[in-house]
């Protein structure tokens, strides 16, 4: 439902009935698939709360850049000369020209090829040619847009396009947890995203990629092809018996907690379908850095199948990068995790990944396909809503206060749901 | 008696003929694609067989960087038994797809096998589209009591360092 609002200016804008679009058991068709609705996404979600933009170690050294975005809009990654991170809009200040062309590369400046505009890697304007043609000197004045904050969490860069909100770790909150339990998987507790990216688009909608994340009710489905050829215990991971659940952290953040599961087969590396056999080096490392007793739980237990709003989703083994290019098309960057200090696993890492995902992976080419089929399927007029009602009778609250469910349930989407809202309702 | 010009005829001949037959074995392989007979496709390889799609340029090292494709033999063999579970929905219905195969270059001789190049345009129609594809091929190819076969193939898009659709199909 849309009403048309006269603005005092005469121009009109529209406001949606949030209430009626996204209920408690369900949201309707139309939010997907309104090029409306995905304008003011843009405006109240994207441009205004902490989206996820890139790894520290993707720019490990002084004057390295990486092009990365914000939904369809890039923004530049750089390391300054003393080691800082910045976040640049990669938009000339004089004629609006994009400045740099290349996905990544090391340079102490960037040029504007247009009229030779030469800033600095932090952004700041170096100089410009015939400066006589201004009265006064607009290096001060002018340079490379900035994203208004960044935060930076054990190496996850974030920005934020809103001058004030709330901080990174109160956005993060229980997630921040999450990130943790991943880089204690690292011998020395560091991530490194350092294998390239796959680039898989899909012509979805965001919200269905964002939603399937920690979906726990598909894999059995969806994926029953590769589970049954290649002989996986992966689907009893998400049978109607495993004790594993879904979590909603709240800020739109959820998981699917698998180690109830690895827990009661209580042995490590399980979780990753090996040995301590087949990674010995790995494994004396992790020993040495946390000690046998410690080593062994982290290794039981594994890294975490979380989903950050709205657009981090570490993937146990990989991580991708959700980016929402129009209503209707959505690109999910994909890498393998890579462990500071674990080459072996990480080789692995990078073989099972390259096998899963990206266009012609064996699990990720069928998630696009079903995100396809519901893009187009939610268009079809009756019924008009989603329903979004599983488990709801039978969520309860964890230790730490977190709501939980089934693995199977819709949990996850129902507090997705409840945060979007709160983000387009603050509008 | 066989003069030298005779010679140099027979093996500019035979040079035709082998390259022909390579043409032959390559068309094949595209149209057993196109088709989707996985499994007279799958025993085009040896059994070393590597079949490379890289990402993100043609020159990346797939032991350190990310691959659309990177498959071992027999994770070749596994990408074909996924088809015959009936439940590879990314290919249900099935892509429609028609490849031409040119420019084909005999790049040389080794006891590992013949360094073969071509490039090839591949129109797919899916529910989501019609697609063009386009790659610059690599094979290495030997013979095997007397036919050609695949030890090695890298397929490399032209639009493989940019976001694309699902490509489940054999490419």
């Amino acid at each position: 439902m849309v009403e048309v609002i006269a603005e005092p200016t005469g121009a009109t804008r529209e406001r949606h009935d949030w209430p009626h679009l996204v209920q408690a058991e369900q949201v309707h068709g139309s939010i997907y698939t309104d090029p409306r609705i995905f304008e003011e996404e843009l405006l109240h979600i994207w441009q205004r709360s902490w989206v996820y933009i890139g790894h520290v170690s993707e720019i490990p050294n002084p004057h390295d850049f990486v092009m990365k975005s914000i939904g369809p809009d890039p923004v530049l990654m750089t390391r300054d000369k003393d080691g800082q991170i910045h976040l640049l809009h990669n938009r000339c200040p004089h004629r609006g020209n994009q400045v740099s062309e290349k996905p990544r590369g090391n340079s102490r400046t960037l040029t504007c090829n247009y009229h030779g505009w030469t800033f600095s890697i932090d952004g700041s304007l170096r100089g410009y040619p015939f400066p006589s043609g201004y009265q006064d000197d607009k290096r001060k004045e002018l340079g490379l847009g900035k994203i208004a904050r960044m935060g930076i969490y054990r190496g996850f860069v974030f920005g934020s396009m809103a001058e004030d909100g709330p901080s990174l770790e109160e956005h993060l909150g229980g997630a921040k947890e999450a990130i943790d339990t991943l880089c204690r998987n690292s011998p020395e507790g560091e991530v490194e995203i350092t294998a390239g990216f796959l680039q898989h688009k899909v012509f979805a909608n965001w919200k269905f990629v964002m939603e399937n994340e920690t979906d726990g009710y598909h894999p059995g489905f969806v994926h029953a092809s590769i589970f049954e050829v290649a002989d996986s215990k992966i689907g009893s991971l998400y049978a109607d018996t495993s004790s594993a659940v879904t979590r909603y952290f709240g800020n739109g953040h959820s998981e699917v907690d698998l180690r109830p599961e690895f827990r009661k087969r209580d042995e490590p590396l399980s979780w990753f379908g090996t040995s301590v056999e087949k990674l010995p080096d790995y494994v004396s490392r992790m020993n040495a850095a946390y000690g046998p007793e410690q080593a062994r739980k982290i290794m039981i237990d594994g890294t975490p199948h979380t989903m950050i709003f709205p657009n981090l989703f570490i993937a146990e083994i990989q991580m991708f990068v959700i980016q929402p290019l129009s209503v209707g098309e959505t690109v999910q960057h994909v890498t393998a995790l890579q462990f500071k200090g674990a080459p072996d696993f990480n080789r692995r890492l990078r073989q099972q990944t390259m096998g899963s995902v990206g266009p012609a992976g064996f699990l990720l080419a069928d998630d696009a396909e079903m995100y396809e089929r519901s893009h187009r399927g939610v268009q079809e007029k009756s019924p008009e809503w989603v329903y979004l009602g599983r488990g709801r009778h039978r969520e309860r609250v964890d230790d730490n206060g977190f709501l939980i469910g089934h693995v199977t349930d819709d949990l996850c989407s129902r507090g997705m749901w409840q945060h979007y809202r709160s983000l387009m309702e603050a509008a | 008696m066989m003069g030298a010009s005779d010679q140099q005829m027979m093996n500019d001949l035979a040079d035709v003929v082998r390259h022909h037959g390579i043409c032959q074995f390559l068309y094949r392989e595209a149209r057993l694609q196109d088709e989707h007979r996985f499994e007279e496709w799958e025993a085009l390889w040896t059994d070393d067989g590597l079949y490379w799609v890289p990402a993100n340029g043609e020159d990346t090292d797939p032991e350190r960087q990310m691959s659309i494709i990177y498959d071992n033999r027999s994770r070749i063999g596994l990408r074909i038994k996924q088809f015959f579970t009936g439940k590879r929905y990314s290919q249900m219905p099935a892509s429609r797809l028609r490849r031409v195969i040119g420019n084909v270059e005999v790049l040389s001789d080794s006891p590992d096998g013949t360094r073969v190049s071509a490039n090839m345009l591949l129109y797919e129609s899916h529910r989501r589209g019609q697609i063009m594809w386009a790659a610059r091929n690599e094979y290495l190819l030997r013979e095997v009591d007397g036919q050609w076969r695949m030890a090695f193939k890298k397929v490399s898009l032209v639009n493989n360092d940019a976001a694309m659709t699902t490509m489940a199909f054999l490419i």
